[in-house]
């Protein structure tokens, strides 16, 4: 074992270095509109993230298979950005896995969308352009938050999320003018997957003052980007827009679909079973 | 270990009608330790058995993958989380350069993919046992790369400079993967007694598979001389099975388990550790494809590929449109 | 074999500003934007790189100047013989 390590960015995150000395919250925020904020940003991104992992040894071709898994490393690694915070901030001592792992479905506070199954490479990959479009304006905006931490996890996530989006949108762009059958399977991933898309615009009543603060993002301001990206998108790929709807919602409140219930028992149940203990 | 159920009997066929004078002039090429490029002349055996064998590296990397996976959703940390998923990552990336290099010598991928497929090319033994905790992970990690980088590195001078250079760079990358297994091993092993259970368990189940990993004895070889000579293979089954034995068992004491051999003993006059007997025929078994997981593995990587064709002829069909509309343009830009 | 053959790129990356490109192998990919994603994807998926290209396979000539005598290949016009450079017309079938 004498060779050099070269450690690819996923396990490079160090936390004890990450968290040493940061900056902490704005004065005038309060930890109890703040930890839920940032708790609602670390499940999204951890609940996509695992979604993600799920496809490693099943994408369509090796090079997509590499692919899926950078787009779950990157949510990961945000995820534990935002836990590692929120668990500061919250101040009882909870650290990223044990707000990870130990938090049942009605206190996990992650968007409906990002829970549904994978479906099939159709429907992950219009899960993902519904979503990192609206991910990539918005962390470009949190990247000017007062919370100097969160606009550092604001402009890291932003560059990422740049790609996630070029990326899903060249998919779903040859998905929609491919064939008949990717076509057709696109379009039913759009009718499928349309009611969670307003629940990523809503804001509760603490995320209101954190965003009057300049510390959030107003999520309303960020719908006209994401209306022109996929308009943009959804013309070259010879698709519709979905009409308009009825939205589901309750993710931020704890009221998930039966799908994060699963979700989480395979996530939590090894680590549940050893309370504890160190891996 | 790539070269576990290699079989080319006409090998020695071809070879009688080429040229004489041009099969010194390469060999004293691999000789000199001159590399070997894609558009070299070659021996024709020489090309099949590369093909094979790096083809056989490529599709374990890829098969490889399934038992790691197995524990992805089930990570115990985020940590640990993000870790394994970058190893299986890895994992995909090494196979997809082999197979690149493959490529090099006129095969395709999709063509070597197909051969996997139904059955005709192999893939490394080990990967056909199933992960059954945790610490399967740990000693995947320690055991499976440990003995996977005893091949490696001199597979890091082979005479083919395509596999040559893929080898660098998967080498460059394996090392972290060793590194990570051991650390949860030694994790584990200084944990709950519950964990220290788990990782003595895995050991158990994975210490003898892959001291098969090497594969028999050379003496066993038909073919060994050939790919000696042309420097693929730079060292004999049981000097590589050695070497691995004598780093590993130190290892293992480190971390106060036990090794599920009784006869395991060191001899200070040579200075290795020996081990009992393998069971060979375990090891024939597997290969044949009766053991626990080669349906399982068979199985889950044809459904992936056969689930994946609608996308790929997606992406085909739009390239295709894309490039009829580009020449059906008028030249009015010019 | 039914499955159409995906084309082959090669890939190449400067690592660091006032590097030249430097060739790491090849990806699969059915156009040239995908090739992009397939190289960023799997060769840099270590560090940031600076530029990549890639090339379809068959767009590359290659000679072996290093070697002069009978050693040199007469195909060797390409960098190396693989199905996809080489159109088979459909009425010659499967090869």
């Amino acid at each position: 074992m004498g060779l050099p390590t070269h450690e690819p960015r996923g396990a490079q995150l160090s936390m004890s270095a990450e968290t040493a000395g940061r900056p902490g919250p704005a004065p005038h925020a309060s930890a109890a509109a703040l930890v839920p904020y940032v708790l609602g940003l670390a499940d999204d991104a951890l609940v996509l993230g695992h979604r993600l992992s799920e496809w490693s040894g099943r994408g369509p071709t090796l090079e997509e298979d590499i692919a899926l898994s950078n787009l779950a490393l990157d949510l990961i690694g945000q995820a534990r950005l935002c836990y590692a915070y929120a668990g500061e901030i919250e101040g009882r001592g909870r650290d990223e896995d044990a707000l990870a792992y130990w938090r049942d479905e009605h206190a996990y506070r992650n968007l409906l969308l990002l829970e549904q199954p994978n479906g099939d490479f159709a429907m992950t990959m219009v899960r993902h352009l519904l979503y990192a479009a609206f991910l990539d304006p918005y962390f470009k905006a949190l990247s000017a938050s007062a919370d100097a931490r969160l606009a550092e996890i604001g402009a890291k996530a932003a560059k990422e999320m740049a790609y996630h989006l070029r990326h899903a949108a060249e998919w779903v762009i040859r998905l929609g003018d491919g064939t008949e059958e990717s076509r057709a399977r696109t379009a039913a991933a759009l009718e499928e997957l349309w009611m969670y898309t307003g629940e990523m615009f809503e804001m509760e009543a603490g995320e209101t003052a954190l965003s009057a603060q300049g510390i959030a993002v107003d999520r309303g301001t960020i719908k006209p980007a994401w209306e022109a990206t996929l308009a943009r998108v959804l013309a070259e790929a010879s698709l519709a827009r979905p009409a308009d709807r009825w939205m589901q919602r309750g993710g931020r409140a704890g009221q998930h679909s039966e799908h994060l219930g699963r979700l989480l028992a395979e996530m939590q149940v090894l680590h549940r079973a050893h309370p504890g203990a160190s891996w | 270990m790539y070269t576990q159920g290699l079989n080319s009997p006409d090998a020695a066929a071809t070879a009688r009608s080429e040229d004489p004078a041009r099969l010194a002039r390469f060999q004293g090429k691999v000789d000199t330790e001159d590399k070997v490029e894609p558009n070299d002349w070659m021996p024709e055996a020489y090309r099949r058995t590369l093909i094979r064998q790096i083809s056989q590296h490529a599709h374990s990397e890829v098969i490889g993958m399934q038992p790691e996976g197995n524990w992805l959703t089930r990570a115990p940390s985020l940590r640990r989380k993000a870790g394994l998923l970058a190893k299986v990552q890895d994992e995909a990336g090494h196979g997809l350069y082999l197979y690149a290099a493959a490529e090099t010598l006129g095969i395709s991928r999709e063509e070597m993919v197909e051969q996997l497929l139904v059955g005709q090319a192999k893939y490394s033994s080990i990967f056909n046992y199933p992960t059954l905790s945790w610490a399967d992970i740990g000693a995947i990690g320690w055991l499976v790369d440990g003995a996977a980088i005893m091949n490696q590195i001199p597979l890091c001078r082979c005479s083919f400079g395509p596999y040559a250079r893929a080898m660098i760079r998967i080498c460059k990358e394996e090392s972290f993967h060793q590194r990570q297994g051991y650390e949860i091993m030694l994790t584990l092993a200084k944990g709950t007694a519950a964990q220290k259970q788990m990782a003595q368990d895995a050991l158990n189940r994975f210490w003898w598979p892959v001291l098969m990993m090497f594969g028999p004895s050379d003496k066993e070889s038909l073919h060994s001389a050939d790919t000696m000579k042309w420097k693929i293979k730079r060292f004999s089954n049981d000097d590589l099975r050695q070497k691995f034995i004598d780093a590993t068992v130190p290892q293992g004491h480190y971390l106060e388990l036990t090794f599920p051999d009784p006869h395991l003993s060191f001899d200070a006059a040579s200075g290795h550790w020996r081990t009992g007997e393998i069971d060979w025929s375990e090891f024939k078994r597997v290969l044949a494809g009766d053991g626990p997981c080669n349906r399982q593995r068979m199985h889950t990587r044809k459904t992936a590929h056969a689930d994946g064709a609608w996308v790929r002829e997606a992406a085909l069909a739009y390239a295709a449109k894309r490039a009829k509309r580009a020449n059906s343009l008028p030249h009015a830009a010019e | 074999m039914s499955e159409t053959l995906m084309p082959l790129w090669e890939v190449f990356i400067r690592n660091r500003s006032g590097m030249p490109h430097k060739h790491c192998g090849s990806v699969h990919a059915a156009d040239a934007t995908m090739a992009l994603h397939a190289a960023r994807d799997v060769y840099t998926r270590r560090g940031e790189s600076v530029s990549i290209w890639v090339t379809p396979s068959s767009a590359i000539t290659a000679s072996d100047p290093g070697d002069k005598d009978h050693l040199f290949e007469p195909t060797a016009s390409k960098p190396y013989r693989h199905p996809t450079f080489y159109t088979v017309p459909d009425e010659v079938g499967h090869m």
